[in-house]
C-alpha cells in the first residue's frame, strides 16, 4: 500500500513539472513575434540594427519570465517535492 | 608590479578548486542539490550559513579587484600600455551605455553598472573552472536585486512623498493594489529571470555530459578492453554545448540584468517634479 502511494506521489510530481513547462509556448511565441519584427525593423532601416537589436533583446528577456516561473515551479517539483511529500507521507504513517 | 596583480587576481579561482577539492565531497552522476554549506555561524536571531555560493562570489569580488588593479596602475597620458588601452575601452563603453540608457543626471551610476555587470558575468563564468556558480544560487541574486530595489525606491523619493504615493494612483485610484504588487514584483522577477537561465543552463549542460556518457557506452561497447570503458563522446562534445549554456547565456544575462536595473532606476525617477521642488527650494532659500 506504502509503495502504491508513494507511486503516486512521485508520478503526481513528474506530471505536475510536466504541465508546467507548458507555459513555455507562450515565450517562445512571444519572442519569435519580438524578433520576426526586429528583422522587418532592421530590413526596413539596415543603420538602426544596434538600437533595435538592444531593445530586442531586452524584450526577449522580458517576455521570457513567464516561462522561467514555469521553469522554476518544474524544478522545485522534480528535486525538491518528492522527497519533502514522502518525508510527510511517512510521518503521518507512523502515527 | 603588473605580475603581482596578475597572479593575485588568478589566485582566488585556484583558491576556489582548492577549497573545493579540499571541504566537498565528490558527487556521482547526476545530482542537482543546492550550494554546500561550510558552516553556520550562530547568531540570536538563528543560523547564519556560509554556503558555497558565498564563498565563491566573495573570491570573484577579490579576483576583480586585483584585475581592475592590474589594468589601472600606472596609467599614463602619452604612450599608452595595451592595458590602459583595455581600462579606457571598457570605461568608455560602460559610461556610453549608461549615457544611451539613463542620461546625463545618472553618469554616477557607470561605476556600479560596471561592478554589477562584471560581477554577474565573472560568476556565471566561474562554472568554467568546475565550481559552483555564485549565480545559480537563488539567494545572491536575491541579494542583488533587493539592492536594486532599494536604489529605485530611494530615486522614486527623490521629488517627494507625496510625489511618490501619488504614482500609485495611476492612471485612477482603483489600480492601487496592482501598483504595489507589481512594484514588489519588480526585484521577483529580476530574480527569476537571472537564477533561471542560469541554473537550467548548468542543469542542461549535466544533463548532455551523463547522456553522452550513456551514449557512448552503448556505442563503443565493442571495442576491445579499457578503450570500451572510456566514456569518447564525452571529450570535447559537452565543450561546444557549453559555448552556449554557460558563455553566452551568462554574459547575456548579465547584461540584461544590468540594462533592467538602468532602466528601472532612470524609469522610476520623476524628473520633472524633482526640477520643479529643487527650484522650489532655492526660491525658499534666496528668500
Amino acid at each position: 500500500m506504502l509503495e502504491i502511494a508513494i507511486g503516486i506521489i512521485l508520478s503526481g510530481c513528474a506530471l505536475g513539472a510536466g504541465i508546467a513547462m507548458l507555459a513555455g509556448i507562450g515565450p517562445g511565441i512571444g519572442e519569435g513575434q519580438a524578433v520576426a519584427s526586429a528583422c522587418e525593423a532592421i530590413g526596413r532601416q539596415p543603420e538602426s540594427q544596434s538600437a533595435v537589436t538592444t531593445t530586442m533583446i531586452m524584450g526577449c528577456a522580458l517576455a521570457e519570465t513567464t516561462g522561467l516561473y514555469a521553469l522554476v515551479i518544474a524544478i522545485l517539483l522534480i528535486f525538491l517535492a518528492p522527497g519533502r511529500f514522502v518525508n510527510i507521507l511517512l510521518e503521518a504513517v507512523k502515527k | 608590479m603588473s605580475i603581482l596583480f596578475l597572479i593575485l587576481s588568478i589566485l582566488p579561482i585556484i583558491a576556489g578548486v582548492a577549497i573545493k577539492v579540499l571541504f566537498i565531497p565528490a558527487s556521482e552522476g547526476i545530482s542537482v542539490t543546492g550550494a554546500h554549506i561550510f558552516f553556520t555561524i550562530d547568531l540570536p536571531m538563528g543560523g547564519l550559513p556560509i554556503t558555497e555560493a558565498q564563498v565563491n562570489s566573495w573570491l570573484v569580488v577579490i579576483s576583480l579587484f586585483f584585475f581592475c588593479l592590474f589594468l589601472t596602475h600606472g596609467l599614463k597620458t602619452k604612450n599608452i600600455s595595451k592595458r590602459q588601452v583595455v581600462a579606457e575601452w571598457i570605461v568608455e563603453k560602460v559610461e556610453g551605455l549608461v549615457r544611451s540608457n539613463m542620461g546625463e543626471f545618472f553618469m554616477g551610476f557607470a561605476p556600479f553598472i560596471c561592478a554589477i555587470l562584471g560581477l554577474s558575468a565573472f560568476s556565471s563564468l566561474q562554472s568554467l573552472f568546475g565550481l559552483y556558480a555564485a549565480t545559480s544560487d537563488i539567494n545572491v541574486i536575491a541579494g542583488w536585486s533587493v539592492m536594486v530595489f532599494f536604489l529605485i525606491t530611494y530615486y522614486k523619493l527623490k521629488a517627494g512623498p507625496l510625489v511618490y504615493f501619488k504614482g500609485f494612483a495611476e492612471p485612477v485610484a482603483f489600480f492601487a493594489p496592482i501598483n504595489v504588487v507589481s512594484e514588489f514584483a519588480t526585484p521577483f522577477s529580476m530574480t527569476f529571470r537571472h537564477y533561471g537561465n542560469v541554473l537550467s543552463g548548468s542543469i542542461i549542460s549535466v544533463l548532455i555530459a551523463t547522456g553522452l556518457g550513456g551514449l557512448s557506452k552503448i556505442v563503443f561497447q565493442w571495442l576491445p578492453g579499457k578503450i570500451g570503458e572510456l566514456e569518447l563522446f564525452r571529450i570535447g562534445l559537452p565543450a561546444v554545448f557549453s559555448i552556449y549554456f554557460d558563455i553566452f547565456s551568462g554574459c547575456l544575462q548579465a547584461f540584461i540584468f544590468a540594462m533592467l536595473t538602468m532602466l528601472y532606476v532612470s524609469g522610476g525617477f520623476p524628473e520633472e517634479e524633482y526640477y520643479k521642488r529643487k527650484a522650489r527650494k532655492m526660491a525658499k532659500q534666496s528668500n
